[in-house]
């Protein structure tokens, strides 16, 4: 395809982009910003801080989310932390590096300047969150207290206990709630965004849904922000919460914004197994576990098949017989590998039968070592959290001594299982966050920017707040800085009906189909195909298979759907059908772009392209680019793609290596 | 007024008129047990506090801040009630933490009223009221003769044992008010908590000991 | 591994908040034990739904205790019953018996209408949360985050305030209606940390009266919030926020 992609990346060194930007921007003088309307969709990190500081700079702003409170958004979940370059703990620590890390940690696939600007304003994200009673860890000495996080080797983790995400999220929902009270803010809870409205080729608007009364609303502004995170429930069961959906993406990406790198699926390598048909969601152990936790299966086959059928215990495996896998085959990063590794590791473990429950897909996680090491006390302080979550859910205490044997002390030894968690691919931007429509912006989880093929842990918290605090107050008024003479807009206009048309005839029609599944039912088979075929190990034909099946999918979902109770009124059910239409679009989206993609990268994973170690193998020449697809017109067409090629200047491109 | 009409500044009213009932329960416990040991010795103390003017203004204080406390009690369970919102759950649990006496203050302190109202007419309309009417033998005996009229109530069981149900109520009512007072003026924290409780407890045990020590005392021996 | 349970459901129906309401029962059978109870609701609903009837409603979001959608009353404790604190998504089918009857309501109160079933509105959270829930500042140029220093031991008390939820589970216990409990942990932490000691006083008095006007009841000390928060916040909380309150009343 011949487009050619403008990324916008200001001129001159690495380190002087951002720095350079900022001072030749346009602005907007205080008066006009009064006159400019801002709709901003999604009150997580991303979408609460971007609302709550354009409303401080007096942007008169729409903020809308589907829960019942901005505090609800999934941002809360983040257990582990937040990264940034501070280097208080004096081990060699620099916004370089930190720059660097997060580069080969998404294994060369992400844009250079927006990695670096991203690494340069992490510092002032952490003094921005002390500022607003953040309460981050601290030393005796009252110093902020750092932990070490896979894919680095310095320590440059901030954390609040195991609840850094709330902490975070409470103080962006603290900073909104300061607007709201000003009036710059106005908030709009239960209510989801159904449509983007375009006029003369801008976003211009959103149509939403009231979700108490089941109508539909309209919103007019200058400028619409996206901050509405992943799309990790397209595989039914993952970590994320169960109201997390890509429709606000997928709607814009039906409007024409491309959509990049849709392969890029983070699986968290600690996650409690999965148990049986009935399970809802995953549940993740924080990865700050395997700071202090060893990761293990049998190194003997029979142990194995022992543990499969439920005859021995994990603490019946003496020292000498256990693998500890990650220590043998990365023996500089060990258990600290970066989440894609230590999640492919475990695959390949389980896949070999040395799986350890009874479905043969867990691995374990144990803390004998440390706890004999530092102590229990020690261990409870920094996971007695965990260790209580990982009881209640599973009935098993890892904190608890299980067995000795010749003078060793064997603990309980936690499950674990790699799990959907977070997705690196996105709404595509450009380095102002504007997407391929004008007047559209995507921040957060939601857009595709700074992670390339994997996300390092910590670095989601960073760039959700990066995004919020300190990119887009800035970038937005580039854009906007020409749309002073534009009055607001009436939303009688015939592009707002259209939409509302199009979508309440998008409602009747699902109300109308008076089939006999139900939506979970249609969602778990999605999920179930995903898994399968677009999971962590992808093959050609396996992605085939996949799309066949995907429109199966949907024309099951299009003939046999059911939906009870009736458009007025709260309607969960109605809710989660207009939500599984657009999984399936994401389904089939993820599925292209895998097949497209001839490599392993990062989250990316086929199995075609491996090294005999296993190990993903990379191919630059050919697949150093964006992959950014085109929506065509009706979801049975398939996407066109575009690439967006990767220009690195500061950084030379190598294979990722952890062992050494 | 914030102590009107903010939440906290109600509590602020019930509290501190709450300690001030305690204090002069204190006081009241402390001269009865002087009737245990000497008829002379107390009925000088119900001379001084007859109708003197220093003890009618205290008197009056004392009632005002009885009514207080009332007014406020009633207030606050109104609103409360207003705030449970219309419909009641069908199943409850009590968790173990919470006191009983803690749910129940008011139907204690209801309790505590009427056993008020009792105690004032066999003591004090016979003594202080008395006085002030000018009438000093109105109640039988002399007005300042207050362990004449101990013996007297107390040599009916009935009374005897209407008195010990209103010193429970009150030990209830006492026991919770006392750390509860505490907690709503901010004198209170993970530590002082507990030390709270420990001395309202045992506090508001002595007191209601003193007063039952006597009344019982009296009941049993009428005065021997 | 584990026994399955059957029990008798019995939930609440309620179609608006002008609505009177009523239980709804359904003999549950063969549960696992390992079904968290909201993915035993989910197996209602879908029953419900392949019978051609409206799914039971109610929120949850996270379901890993965090996100403090959820808000179930059951069996007479709000979250239901567990050792440790925890939400009702971190409530296990293992924790019931054979044969029992499991009665789930809605957060009762007059601060948390019903919107429909179990689904309650909390916005009176938020807003008390937009009165003076928050440091006042600017994103852009705060000073280095080390430059003021506070003792590990106050960080830590800060953070377990901040620990907080905002589920309503104190409101939903409280024979009082009161909604002390969530405001002073939202005091507290900012009180207890040096970046909230500017505004300490406004935001006592603005949070307090913003509770008041909503008609959340007074707190008469009874310890109920605290013996049901999933989050074990302390009425030492409460402690403060008096103390912060009377403290500002009294310079005025």
């Amino acid at each position: 395809m011949t487009k050619i992609i403008d990324s916008k990346i200001p001129e001159g060194p690495i380190a002087e982009k951002w720095t350079n930007y900022k001072a030749h921007q346009k602005l907007v003088n205080p008066a006009n910003k009064r006159r400019l309307d801002i709709i901003v969709v999604g009150t997580g990190l991303a979408g609460a801080s971007a609302a709550a500081s354009l409303g401080e700079m007096g942007f008169r702003v729409f903020n809308f989310c589907i829960q019942d409170s901005p505090r609800r958004a999934h941002s809360i979940a983040a257990q582990g932390g937040i990264n940034a370059a501070k280097n208080y703990q004096n081990d060699g620590d620099s916004v370089y590096r930190l720059f660097y890390d997060t580069v080969k940690g998404g294994d060369y696939r992400a844009r250079e300047a927006n990695v670096y600007r991203l690494a340069e304003v992490s510092n002032a994200i952490i003094d921005q969150c002390v500022a607003q009673g953040v309460p981050f860890a601290r030393e005796y000495g009252g110093m902020l207290a750092n932990r070490s996080f896979g894919g680095a080797q310095v320590s440059r983790t901030f954390y609040a206990k195991g609840q850094t995400g709330q902490q975070l999220l409470l103080g962006a929902y603290s900073s909104l709630s300061c607007q709201v009270n000003a009036g710059t803010v106005k908030l709009y809870t239960r209510y989801e965004m159904m449509d983007l409205v375009m006029i003369d080729g801008r976003a211009r608007g959103i149509i939403a849904r009231n979700l108490v009364t089941g109508k539909l609303e309209r919103f007019a502004a200058h400028a619409v922000v996206i901050a509405t995170g992943g799309y990790g429930n397209t595989y039914f069961l993952s970590t994320n919460a169960m109201g997390c959906n890509c429709s606000a993406a997928m709607q814009c990406y039906r409007k024409g914004a491309w959509f990049a790198n849709p392969a890029y699926v983070q699986i968290h390598p600690t996650c409690i197994p999965v148990h049986g048909d009935k399970q809802s969601k995953l549940t993740l152990m924080s990865e700050s576990l395997r700071n202090d936790g060893r990761i293990w299966v049998p190194k003997k086959i029979e142990d194995a098949k022992a543990l499969q059928a439920g005859t021995k215990k994990g603490s019946d495996i003496p020292e000498e017989d256990r693998d500890y896998y990650l220590e043998r085959r990365y023996p500089a990063f060990g258990n600290l590998v970066p989440r894609d590794v230590a999640s492919r590791a475990a695959k390949e473990r389980c896949d070999k039968g040395f799986g350890v429950n009874n479905t043969g897909l867990a691995v374990f996680l144990d803390f004998s070592e440390s706890i004999e090491r530092l102590g229990i006390d020690v261990v409870l302080q920094r996971y007695g959290n965990l260790f209580d979550m990982y009881e209640e859910i599973t009935d098993v205490n890892p904190g608890e001594l299980a067995k000795e044997i010749n003078g060793v002390k064997y603990y309980n030894p936690m499950m674990i299982y790699p799990a959907i968690h977070y997705t690196m691919g996105g709404i595509w931007v450009d380095y102002e966050l504007q997407t391929s429509i004008k007047g559209l912006f995507a921040i957060g989880e939601c857009n595709f920017s700074d992670h390339g093929a994997n996300r390092l842990g910590a670095s989601a918290l960073m760039q959700g707040l990066a995004d919020g605090y300190f990119v887009l107050p800035y970038t937005i008024q580039n854009y906007l800085a020409d749309q002073i003479t534009v009055p607001r807009f009436s939303t009688d206009l015939p592009e707002f009906a259209a939409a509302e048309k199009d979508v309440q005839s998008r409602i009747d029609h699902l109300m109308g189909i008076h089939g006999k599944r139900s939506v979970d039912s249609i969602h778990k088979e999605l999920g179930h195909i995903m898994w399968e075929y677009v999971g962590m190990g992808r093959t050609e034909e396996g992605l085939k298979t996949a799309l066949v099946r995907l429109k199966e999918i949907r024309k099951e979902f299009e003939s046999n759907l059911f939906v009870p109770g009736s458009k007025e009124g709260v309607n969960v059910e109605l809710e989660k059908a207009l939500r599984l239409n657009d999984f399936i679009t994401m389904g089939e989206l993820i599925a292209y772009d895998a097949l497209n993609r001839n490599e392993s990268c990062g989250g990316h994973f086929r199995e075609e392209y491996q090294t005999e170690e296993g190990e993903a193998k990379r191919d630059d020449e050919n697949y150093f680019y964006v992959a950014c697809w085109e929506y065509q017109g009706s979801d049975d067409k398939a996407p066109v793609l575009y690439k967006e090629p990767l220009v690195y200047e500061a950084i030379k491109v190598q294979t990722r290596n952890y062992k050494s | 007024m914030w102590l009107c009409d903010s939440s906290i500044g109600r509590k602020v009213v019930m509290s501190v008129t709450g300690i001030a009932l305690v204090l002069f329960l204190t006081f009241h416990a402390s001269m009865n047990v002087v009737a245990l040991f000497s008829a002379e010795g107390y009925n000088m103390i119900c001379e001084f506090l007859g109708a003197n003017w220093y003890a009618v203004v205290a008197t009056l204080g004392l009632a005002a801040l009885v009514v207080i406390h009332i007014i406020y009690a009633f207030w606050l369970t109104i609103q409360n009630r207003q705030a449970r919102g219309n419909n009641r759950y069908d199943v409850t649990a009590k968790p173990e933490k919470v006191e009983w006496a803690s749910q129940n203050m008011l139907v204690l302190g209801i309790i505590v009223v009427l056993g008020l109202a009792l105690h004032l007419y066999n003591f004090w309309y016979n003594m202080m009221f008395a006085e002030l009417l000018g009438q000093p033998y109105l109640g039988g005996l002399h007005a300042a003769d207050g362990y004449g009229y101990i013996v007297q109530t107390f040599s009916q069981p009935l009374f005897t044992v209407l008195y010990v149900i209103w010193l429970a109520a009150l030990w209830f009512h006492l026991t919770h008010g006392f750390w509860s007072a505490m907690q709503t003026l901010g004198w209170s924290g993970k530590i002082w908590f507990n030390r709270w409780k420990v001395i309202g407890n045992i506090y508001s045990t002595i007191v209601i000991l003193m007063f039952l020590v006597v009344a019982l005392y009296f009941s049993c021996c009428g005065g021997c | 591994m584990e026994k399955n349970i059957s029990f008798k459901l019995r939930y609440w129906r309620q179609n608006g908040p002008k609505d009177k309401g009523h239980f709804d029962e359904r003999e549950m059978k063969d549960i696992p034990g390992d079904t968290s109870f909201l993915e035993m609701l989910d197996i209602l609903n879908e029953q419900l739904v392949e019978e051609g009837k409206e799914p039971f409603v109610f929120d949850h979001d996270c379901r890993e205790g965090i996100c403090g959608m959820c808000s179930l009353y059951i069996n007479g404790t709000p979250h239901g019953k567990t050792e440790r604190g925890a939400t009702t998504c971190q409530l296990y089918m293992r924790k019931f018996n054979d044969g029992d009857t499991i009665t789930v309501e809605p957060w009762r109160s007059a601060g948390f209408p019903v919107i429909k079933d179990c689904m309650v509105d909390r916005t009176a959270f938020d807003k008390i949360m937009q009165a003076g829930g928050y440091v006042t500042l600017r994103a852009g140029q705060p000073q280095d985050a080390n430059a003021i220093l506070i003792p590990k031991q106050n960080a830590d008390e800060a953070m377990d305030c901040a620990s907080c939820i905002g589920c309503g589970a104190c409101v939903a216990a409280c024979k009082n209606g009161s909604a002390m409990l969530f405001v002073s942990s939202k005091v507290s932490q900012l009180a207890l940390l040096p970046q909230g000691r500017p505004e300490a006083a406004r935001r006592a008095k603005a949070m307090i009266a913003k509770m008041d006007e909503l008609g959340f009841g007074n707190c008469t000390n009874t310890r109920a919030c605290e013996a049901v928060c999933p989050k074990n916040e302390s009425i030492a909380n409460i402690a403060r926020l008096n103390r912060e309150f009377i403290k500002a009343k009294l310079n005025d």
